[in-house]
């Protein structure tokens, strides 16, 4: 069982959090009201998505207070401790992603020569300052009328309606074409917390000493490219596009992987 | 030295290939961001800014639609939940998605003292103060959702059949509908009970359009903004004192256009192209 523990806690906490939401549409609860946009924890607290809020800022409306104080502690939160963890912990796109990761590898669709790399994994960043761009143009805001990140979450909230063809796309998207094609290149939202938790204390730190070279870590993770010191150094993930899923942990058999709370002071 | 030529050919090649791409998806974003902006004939919350204005500022959060459907007056005898009357636009709505909205014919806006889906706006696109009255108080008759039109060929009461069905409906009844009573010429000895709806009142509910008992419904709910006209401040009520007094001051204008030259009598008995 060891090597499915954080994947295990991710589902749970994912369901949770979205049977949270559920129940407070269809049953009144106050524990999460709301959307990843905006939401109330436990009847009091504001909770708001910094990108949506960016972008409802970008069409030029003065937002209230309530969004701007939730978005802050959004920020902070995983500015500090969570780093870009929402991606993999919170997102619901994420099991979507991750199953046609999954399917991928089965169907040895993984190979180099059947995954289409026309996307590079820097473009939802441009997404991201686009996103904004087009909402201060058209006057609404852009990535919301489109994101299947709310449009999954909504769904299952209120229903999806035809919304449900959009979830399909992303799951074709990542397993016919792009590999991590949505989350690791295009998503704007996870480009956001890519740069919001970039120096957040919970990091994967490698050990150099333990590691074998069996290179699992680096086939299961979604954005391998943060995973530059495996089998070199001693040192931390510190790219801010780790999601801090913990796979890499999970399936390593060398105890070469684990969370810890990144050092200050020494050298990277 | 040629090697970096190369390299610097190469910079600009890619730069200029993400700017160009950058734009290209600029232009569908924005083509498509502004297509799906335009659903005219949408009723909104109660308190709901102007569509434009609206669009900009919901978060799409959805906290309006759970306080509707979730609030203590939505049960039925059994004291099951009732389907709320805001829903969230999903894809094939053809509204803006995740945009709260109802259908009067579906479950029309039953007009809650609390009005508990525009406190917990948290971006300001449901407007609290505008529900205010005098005494700080929310007033849900302030809501101007829509407006209520009636299409007087196709409601039976203008038939001179007798049919309140709208007026009894109507929250507030004898106020935003009123019954015109009037001679029917036809028989020479019944009456017209004519709805007549007051626009300064009517909140745009849609309680007479569910109750109306035609096919199709003849009392509709219509944006505001689509079911009145303006007469524009040029034209003045000579008989109202108080609209009289804005042109109190007024000055003669001297126009100098095509029309002027000729006199008023010539244009007036030339054909006119609008």
């Amino acid at each position: 069982m060891s090597n499915i523990k954080y994947l295990l806690l991710r589902r749970v906490t994912q369901f949770t959090l979205l049977f949270l939401y559920f129940g407070a549409n269809a049953y009144g609860w106050h524990m999460l009201e709301g959307t990843f946009g905006s939401s109330v924890l436990f009847g009091v607290i504001p909770l708001a998505d910094p990108y949506t809020t960016l972008q409802v800022l970008a069409t030029g409306f003065v937002l209230s207070t309530d969004v701007l104080l939730g978005a802050l502690i959004t920020i902070l939160f995983y500015m500090v401790v969570g780093g870009r963890a929402f991606c993999s912990w919170v997102c619901p796109i994420n099991m979507v992603t991750d199953l046609a990761n999954w399917l991928r590898r089965k169907l040895n669709l993984d190979k180099e020569e059947v995954n289409y790399r026309f996307i590079k994994r820097k473009a939802r960043y441009w997404i991201m300052v686009l996103g904004l761009i087009v909402s201060a143009v058209v006057g609404v805001a852009a990535f919301e009328v489109l994101s299947p990140i709310t449009i999954m979450q909504r769904g299952i909230i209120f229903g999806f309606g035809a919304g449900i063809a959009v979830i399909v796309a992303i799951f074709l998207f990542d397993l016919f074409g792009v590999k991590n094609g949505w989350c690791g290149h295009l998503c704007p939202l996870g480009a956001s917390y890519s740069l919001i938790g970039k120096a957040s204390v919970i990091r994967v730190k490698h050990d150099h000493e333990a590691c074998t070279a069996c290179m699992k870590c680096k086939v299961v993770c979604p954005e391998n490219q943060v995973l530059h010191m495996i089998d070199k150094e001693s040192i931390s993930v510190t790219d801010g596009e780790c999601t801090n899923c913990g796979r890499c942990i999970d399936v390593c058999d060398d105890d070469a992987l684990g969370f810890s709370i990144r050092s200050f002071g020494n050298k990277k | 030295m040629a090697n970096s030529n190369n390299n610097r050919r190469k910079f600009f090649a890619t730069t200029l290939q993400s700017v160009g791409l950058t734009a290209l998806g600029g232009l569908l974003w924005s083509g498509y961001s502004d297509e799906v902006k335009a659903s005219p004939l949408v009723l909104r919350p109660p308190g709901a800014l102007p569509e434009e204005d609206f669009l900009k500022a919901c978060i799409k959060c959805g906290l309006c639609a759970e306080a509707c459907v979730n609030r203590d007056s939505n049960r039925d005898k059994e004291g099951n939940q009732r389907p709320g009357t805001l829903q969230m636009a999903k894809g094939g709505d053809h509204r803006m998605i995740g945009t709260p909205f109802f259908v009067s014919t579906d479950v029309p806006c039953y007009m809650c003292d609390d009005i508990p889906c525009v406190p917990v706006c948290p971006s300001g696109a449901l407007d609290m103060p505008s529900l205010l009255n005098e005494k700080e108080e929310l007033d849900i008759n302030k809501a101007r959702m829509g407006l209520a039109v009636v299409h007087k060929e196709s409601c039976i009461a203008f038939w001179g059949i007798q049919c309140d069905a709208c007026y009894r409906a109507c929250p507030l009844l004898d106020e935003a509908i009123t019954l015109k009573y009037q001679k029917n010429e036809r028989t020479g000895k019944h009456a017209f009970l004519l709805p007549i709806v007051n626009s300064d009142i009517c909140t745009g509910c849609g309680l007479c359009e569910k109750a109306c008992v035609t096919e199709e419904p003849a009392i509709f709910v219509l944006p505001i903004e689509y079911s009145t006209g303006k007469a524009g401040s040029h034209y003045v009520k000579g008989w109202d004192k108080k609209d009289q007094e804005r042109v109190k001051d007024a000055k003669e204008i001297k126009t100098i256009n095509e029309r002027s030259e000729k006199e008023a009598a010539d244009y007036l008995n030339m054909e006119v192209e609008y």
